[in-house]
């Protein structure tokens, strides 16, 4: 049997600039309050960390969990360092620019009559976050780490893998909420 | 093989440091602009602070514990969540946050910052090989 490749990137280098300028320019949108800026940050990072979250919940997990624990190892190696840059900053985008966003158009005000919807998304996304960056991420990095290892223990390997389908089956499931929460906010 | 040992509860603790933290955070969040009572807040503030102390204190009472994989982990993960935090923090003062609000928001990103790569960090390094540290 051929050893466990351990030569691969637990953070993928090449891709920091790509999130440094997304950073910057977030910053640039909330500085100067552009409305079309910051509705294009909070679409954007909302629809696809939403479809992301989906897809991951409900069309992968599900492959992933029918696959055998090398097969699994393989996937997560390839798959899970771009999921550890790509969800924070798709996270970021879509929390600062839709703060922005719900100050800009005063929905943020309890007189306004979105706002009760407003308080239900930060509701809905604090609880994706502690789900996320308490059980998920975690998951993910355990996972990576292992992979790292001369001999990866499957037995970790599997129980963390199982740990992330699950969790992002539930933000999964979570996303939901927003997607019903967001378009009562865009047609009241 | 790598045996995982029983350890004390330092990812349990963090969940709820997280808890505390986004709870009392969106509390107040829902509030803005307009001034409401900060005690709840400043409660869950004091709380998770207590318990990320705690948090430090059990993973020093671990034996052979992978301090030099915990410290890879954390120190990455601090830099990403100070990144983060700044970022809102930024945003909270541009937005004319002030005062005791702004200190118990800049509070809670702060205990937010700390706490993940702690909980980060434990949790890669609970699993870490003894021998490489």
């Amino acid at each position: 049997m051929a050893p466990p490749q351990t030569e691969f990137k637990i953070v993928p280098t090449k891709a920091l600039p790509a999130v440094a300028v997304v950073l910057i320019l977030l910053v640039i949108a909330v500085a100067t309050n552009r409305l079309w800026a910051l509705d294009f940050f909070h679409v954007v990072g909302g629809g696809l960390w939403t479809a992301i979250d989906l897809f991951l919940g409900f069309v992968i997990g599900p492959i992933v969990g029918g696959m055998s624990i090398p097969a699994r190892m393989e996937f997560s190696k390839k798959f899970m360092p771009k999921m550890l840059l790509l969800m924070p900053t798709l996270v970021l985008m879509t929390l600062a620019g839709g703060w922005q966003l719900a100050r800009h158009e005063g929905f943020i005000l309890s007189s306004d009559k979105h706002h009760a919807w407003v308080v239900a998304s930060m509701i809905v996304v604090g609880l994706m976050a502690i789900i996320a960056l308490g059980y998920l991420e975690p998951a993910n990095l355990g996972v990576l780490f292992e992979l790292k290892k001369e001999r990866p223990n499957g037995e970790v390997i599997g129980k963390l893998m199982k740990r992330f389908l699950y969790t992002a089956g539930i933000t999964g499931a979570m996303q939901v909420a927003t997607l019903i929460i967001m378009t009562r906010i865009a047609t009241l | 093989m790598n045996q995982v040992k029983k350890l004390p509860p330092v990812s349990e603790i963090s969940v709820a440091v997280l808890t505390l933290v986004i709870a009392g955070g969106v509390y107040l969040a829902s509030h803005l602009p307009q001034h409401v009572s900060m005690t709840p807040t400043v409660v869950c503030i004091v709380i998770a602070a207590l318990l990320v102390i705690t948090n430090v204190y059990l993973i020093n009472t671990i034996p052979n514990f992978a301090w030099g994989t915990f410290f890879l982990v954390a120190k990455w993960t601090l830099l990403a969540y100070v990144v983060i935090a700044g970022t809102l923090e930024y945003i909270f003062i541009k937005d004319g946050v002030r005062g005791s609000t702004l200190a118990i928001m800049t509070s809670t990103l702060v205990l937010f910052a700390l706490n993940l790569p702690i909980h980060f960090g434990f949790t890669v390094a609970r699993y870490a090989d003894q021998s490489k540290n």
